[in-house]
C-alpha cells in the first residue's frame, strides 16, 4: 500500500507557541486511520492545518508524493481531500439542498454531482425530508448528516472528519461508521477519522494514532489498557 | 397621485441604492458609507464621457463599468485589509475613502454643480388634466426593477449567487468546498458598487446636478431605507426604499422640501429604537 | 503620569500658548484661537469614541448647534458668558438626546444615525429660517476686546481659557472611576455590566460630556468667525474630527491635542504648497484628499486598527491568520 497522505515533522499553531509539535503521519489509500486524544490534543487542530486553513510553521504535508506548501485551502477539493470541520460545518442560513449542492459546486460533472446527491439522499434519509430547510433549524445531529453528506457529494478521495459522532445518537454513529467502512471497501475512499467515541472508531480503524498535547504519543492497529488511561483516560 | 408617483419614482432609486449597500453588509458586516461618494465619482465619469462623446448611453455604460471596478479596486486595494476586531475599522476607513474621492473629484472637476442631463423627458404626462409620471420615471423604474430582478435570480438560481452567499454566510467552510471566498467578496463589492451608481446616474438628474458631495443626503436617505427593511434584508431594503421614497415625496409636496431630510432624520430614528433589526424582521429583539 | 502631572502639563502648555499669542503675527495667533477650539471639540470626541468606543460621526452637527446658540443669545444682547453658557446647556440637552438613542445602538448603526444628525444642519436653518437665516447665517456682533488687546489675542484667549476648562475637567473625569467605567463598556459590555457598570447610563453620560464640548467649540467658532452659517459646518467637518482623533491618537487627551493641531495645519500646509500654483480647485480639497488618504493609511497599516491607536494599550484581539490572510474569521452567526 502507498501512503496517500504523508506529514513531516509537521508543526503549526495559533500564535507564537505552536500547539502540534513536529507530527509524523502516514495514511495509506483506502485505509481508515482513527486520531484520538482528550480534549485539547490538537487534533482539529491537525486536521485545519492539513486542509491548509492553518498555515504550518515547520514541516510539510504531502499528498500522494506531492508537497502541498502553497496550495490554497480552496484547493484542496479539486485535489480529492473534502474536510468536515468539527461541530459547524452547516451554512445555516442556507437550505439543506443548497447546502449538498454547494459540495459539488467545484465539480465539472454536472451529471455525477446530481447523482451523488441523489445517493446522499438516499443514504441520510432525515435530510431528504427537509430538502427546504434552511441549516438553522435542522438538530444537531442532521447538521452533523449534513456535513458529512456534502462532502459526500464531492465524491473525495481523502475524507479529513472531525467528530462526527458529535451529537449523533449511537444507532446514527454506527451507521455512519459502517458507511464509512463500506466507502473505503467500495470505492477506496481513504479517511482520517477524529473521535472521542474511541471504541466506535477503533472498530472501523485500520490504524489508530494517539494525540497528547500535540504529539504523536502511539500509533498502531490496538491501543492497549495502558495506553487507554494514560491518554484517553478511560 | 402625482407626488405618490414621483415617490415611487425617487423610492426606486432609494431601494437600488439601499440594495447596494446590504449587499455589501451581508458579506462583509461592513456599511459601505463611502459608496455615495464612489457613485458620485463613477457618475462624474459618465458624464464626462457623455459630454465627449454626445451619447447619453454610453455615458451610462461608462458609469456602470466604473462603478464595477471602482468597486472591485475598493474591496482588493483597500477593504480587504480592513481588520474586524472592531465594527468602527470599517466603518473610519469608509469615512477615509469618502475624504479621498470627495477630495480627489474636488480637485479634478472643481466644487461648482455641474449639470445632470437626464436621457428622457421629466416632463409628467397628464391623464385628464392631472400629472402622473414622466418619461424619466419610467426609465427608473424599468432600471431599477430589471437589477433587483437579475440580482434575485443570480443569487437564488445561479451556481456563482450559491457561492456569493455561501462565502458571506461562511467564509471557512466555502473555502473547503473550493468557493474562491476572496473572488467572491471581490465580485461582491464590484456588483454593490455598480448598482450604486446606477442609483447614482438615476439620482443626479433629479437633484441639483453633479458635485462631490451630491450624494451624501442620498446617501442618508438609503442608509435609512436598508435600516428600514432590515440591514440583513435585500427585499427589505427595496420596500424600505420605496417607503422612504415616498414619505419624502409627501412631505416635500406638503411641508416643503427643507423639510424632507429632517422627516428622514425622524424616520432612522424612530425605526432604530423602535425596531432594530428593521419593520419586517419577524423579532424585534436584536442587537444592533 | 499621575493624574496630577497630567493636569500639570495641561496647564503648562496653555499658558505657554498664551504666551506665543503675545509674540505671535495676529494671523498666527488666529490660527492658535482655531486649535483651541477644535481641541475643545476633539478632547471630547476622543473621550466619546476612544475610551467609550462610540463613534460619532455628528458633532460637526453638535458644534452648529454651540455656535448658532451663541450667536443667538449674543444677537439678543446677551453678555459673552451668559451666551457660553446657553451654547452649554443647550448643546448638552441634544447631545443627552441623541446620546439616550445612541446608548442603544451599535456600531454602524449609531455611525448611520449620527451621519443624518450631520447632514440635516442646512435643512434644519432653512427649514426655520426666520430663526437661522437659512444658507446665509447670523452675524455675531460682538463687542470689542478689553484695552490694547487685539481681536485676535482676544480670541485665542478664550479658546485657549475654554481649552483649558475643558480639559482639566476631562482629565479629572476620565482620571477618576467614570474612566475606568467608560473603558470597561468600550472593552466588554457584558463583562461591565457584570461588574455593576451601569452600560446605558455610562455611554449615555459619555455623549453628553462630548457633545458639551463640542458645544463649546462650535460657540468659539462662531467667535472666531464672528458669525455663522451652515457651510461653516458640513459633513466634512464631522469627518475631519473622527479622523483627528484616530490619527492624534486615540483616547488621550494629548491626542487630541496633536489632532486639533493637525486640523489647523494640514489645510494651512495646503494653502502654502497650492498658493503659487495657480490651482483653486486644489485649495479645500487637496487636505480633504490628504486626511483621507492618512487615515486609510493608519487604519491599515495599524494592527487590529482602531484598537491598536490606543497609547500605552495594545488590542486584547489576537489577530487569527484568517485576517492576515483578508479573510475572516468565522462568525459567530454561522456557528451550528
Ligand atoms: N483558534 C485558536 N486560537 C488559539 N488557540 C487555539 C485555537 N484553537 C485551539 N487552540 C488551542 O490549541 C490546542 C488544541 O486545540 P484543538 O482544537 O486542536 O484540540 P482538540 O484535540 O480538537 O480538542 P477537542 O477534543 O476538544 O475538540 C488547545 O490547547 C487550544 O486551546
Ligand atoms: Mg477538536
Amino acid at each position: 500500500m502507498t501512503a496517500l497522505l504523508r506529514t513531516e515533522s509537521l508543526t503549526a499553531g495559533y500564535g507564537a507557541a505552536p500547539v502540534l509539535h513536529e507530527v509524523d503521519l502516514d495514511v495509506n489509500t483506502g485505509s481508515i486511520t482513527a486520531v484520538l486524544g482528550a480534549n485539547g490534543a490538537g487534533k482539529t487542530t491537525l486536521l485545519r492545518t492539513l486542509s491548509g486553513l492553518l498555515p504550518a510553521t515547520h514541516g510539510r504535508v504531502l499528498l500522494d508524493g506531492k508537497d502541498l506548501r502553497g496550495v490554497r485551502v480552496e484547493e484542496m477539493v479539486r485535489r480529492g481531500v473534502a474536510h468536515v470541520p468539527e461541530g459547524r460545518g452547516v451554512v445555516t442560513e442556507l437550505t439543506v439542498d443548497e447546502n449538498l449542492r454547494l459540495g459539488g459546486l467545484w465539480r465539472k460533472d454536472r451529471a455525477d454531482v446530481r447523482k451523488a446527491m441523489t445517493e446522499v439522499y438516499e443514504l441520510f434519509e432525515p435530510l431528504a425530508r427537509r430538502r427546504k430547510f434552511p441549516g438553522h433549524q435542522l438538530s444537531g445531529g442532521e447538521r452533523q448528516l449534513l456535513a458529512l453528506g456534502r462532502a459526500l457529494v464531492g465524491r473525495p478521495r481523502l475524507l479529513l472528519l472531525d467528530e462526527p459522532s458529535l451529537g449523533l445518537a449511537p444507532k446514527i454513529t454506527a451507521q455512519i461508521m459502517t458507511l464509512l467502512g463500506t466507502l473505503r471497501d467500495r470505492s477506496g475512499l481513504t479517511v482520517l477519522l477524529v473521535e472521542q467515541n474511541v471504541r466506535g472508531a477503533l472498530a472501523i480503524a485500520d490504524e489508530a494514532v494517539v494525540l497528547a498535547l500535540g504529539r504523536v504519543v502511539t500509533r498502531g492497529t490496538d491501543i492497549d489498557d495502558e495506553m487507554r488511561h494514560a491518554y484517553l483516560g478511560f | 397621485m402625482f407626488l405618490t408617483f414621483d415617490g415611487l419614482s425617487r423610492g426606486a432609486v432609494y431601494a437600488a441604492f439601499a440594495l447596494a449597500l446590504v449587499l455589501i453588509w451581508r458579506a462583509t458586516r461592513i456599511v459601505n458609507f463611502a459608496q455615495g461618494a464612489m457613485a458620485v465619482a463613477t457618475a462624474y465619469a459618465g458624464f464626462e464621457v457623455s459630454a465627449a462623446t454626445g451619447s447619453y448611453w454610453l455615458g451610462f455604460a461608462v458609469a456602470i463599468a466604473a462603478g464595477l471596478i471602482l468597486g472591485a479596486v475598493t474591496e482588493r486595494v483597500v477593504m480587504r485589509f480592513v481588520d474586524h476586531s472592531s465594527p468602527l475599522n470599517g466603518v473610519v476607513v469608509a469615512l477615509g475613502l469618502v475624504l479621498v474621492i470627495q477630495g480627489g473629484l474636488g480637485m479634478i472637476f472643481g466644487s461648482e454643480f455641474r449639470p445632470a442631463e437626464a436621457p428622457f423627458s421629466r416632463d409628467a404626462f397628464t391623464v385628464g388634466g392631472v400629472a402622473l409620471l414622466s418619461r424619466f420615471d419610467l426609465f427608473v423604474f424599468a432600471a431599477v426593477g430589471i437589477v433587483v430582478v437579475l440580482l434575485a435570480l443570480l443569487f437564488t438560481r445561479t451556481h456563482t449567487g450559491l457561492r456569493m452567499r455561501a462565502a458571506a454566510f461562511a467564509p471557512d467552510v466555502s473555502r473547503l468546498l473550493g468557493v474562491n471566498v476572496s473572488g467572491m467578496l471581490t465580485l461582491g463589492w464590484a456588483l454593490a458598487a455598480a448598482v450604486g451608481s446606477l442609483a447614482g446616474m438615476l439620482v443626479l438628474p433629479t437633484e441639483l446636478g453633479l458635485h462631490p458631495n451630491a450624494m451624501d443626503i442620498v446617501f442618508v436617505s438609503s442608509f435609512t431605507a436598508a435600516v428600514v427593511g432590515g440591514l440583513d434584508s435585500a427585499i427589505g431594503s427595496v420596500l424600505g426604499g420605496l417607503i422612504v421614497g415616498l414619505l419624502l415625496s409627501y412631505v416635500s409636496g406638503y411641508l416643503g422640501a427643507t423639510v424632507a431630510p429632517i422627516a428622514v432624520l425622524i424616520l432612522l430614528v424612530v425605526v432604530l429604537l423602535g425596531r432594530p433589526g428593521g419593520l419586517f424582521s419577524r423579532s424585534a429583539a436584536r442587537t444592533v | 503620569m499621575s493624574g496630577k502631572m497630567k493636569i500639570a502639563t495641561i496647564v503648562a502648555g496653555v499658558a505657554v500658548v498664551v504666551v506665543l499669542t503675545l509674540v505671535f503675527p495676529p494671523f498666527r495667533t488666529y490660527q492658535l484661537a482655531t486649535v483651541g477650539a477644535y481641541l475643545c471639540v476633539t478632547a471630547g470626541l476622543t473621550v466619546l469614541t476612544g475610551l467609550n468606543g462610540q463613534l460619532s460621526l455628528g458633532h460637526g452637527a453638535l458644534m452648529a448647534t454651540g455656535a448658532y446658540t451663541l450667536a443667538l443669545s449674543v444677537n439678543a444682547g446677551w453678555p459673552l458668558t451668559a451666551a457660553f453658557a446657553a451654547a452649554l446647556v443647550v448643546t448638552t440637552v441634544i447631545g443627552g438626546v441623541v446620546g439616550l438613542a445612541a446608548a442603544r445602538l451599535r456600531g454602524p448603526y449609531l455611525a448611520g444615525l449620527t451621519l443624518a444628525v450631520a447632514v440635516v444642519v442646512p435643512a434644519i436653518t432653512s427649514t426655520f429660517d426666520g430663526t437661522f437665516n437659512s444658507d446665509q447665517g447670523l452675524s455675531v456682533a460682538l463687542e470689542p476686546p478689553p484695552g490694547t488687546v487685539t481681536v485676535e489675542q482676544w480670541q485665542a484667549w478664550l479658546a485657549w481659557g475654554a481649552a483649558l476648562i475643558v480639559l482639566v475637567l476631562l482629565q479629572l473625569l476620565i482620571g477618576g472611576r467614570f474612566g475606568r467605567e467608560l473603558k470597561a463598556v468600550r472593552d466588554d459590555e457584558t463583562a461591565a455590566r457584570l461588574a455593576g457598570v451601569g452600560v446605558a447610563r455610562t455611554q449615555v453620560l459619555a455623549f453628553v460630556v462630548s457633545a458639551a464640548c463640542a458645544g463649546i467649540g462650535g460657540a468659539l467658532f462662531a467667535v472666531l468667525a464672528q458669525s455663522v452659517s451652515p457651510g461653516a459646518f458640513p459633513l466634512s467637518l464631522s469627518l475631519f474630527l473622527v479622523m483627528a482623533i484616530v490619527i492624534g491618537g486615540l483616547g488621550s487627551l494629548a491626542g487630541a491635542a496633536w489632532g486639533a493641531v493637525l486640523l489647523v495645519a494640514l489645510p494651512a500646509l495646503a494653502h502654502t504648497v497650492t498658493e503659487g500654483i495657480d490651482a483653486q480647485r486644489l485649495e479645500g480639497n487637496l487636505p480633504l484628499a490628504l486626511f483621507g488618504v492618512t487615515l486609510i493609511v493608519v487604519m491599515l497599516a495599524a494592527p487590529g486598527g482602531i484598537a491598536a491607536l490606543r497609547p500605552f494599550k495594545r488590542s486584547p484581539f489576537k489577530r487569527s491568520p484568517f485576517t492576515k490572510a483578508g479573510l475572516r474569521p468565522l462568525r459567530k452567526r454561522s456557528k451550528a
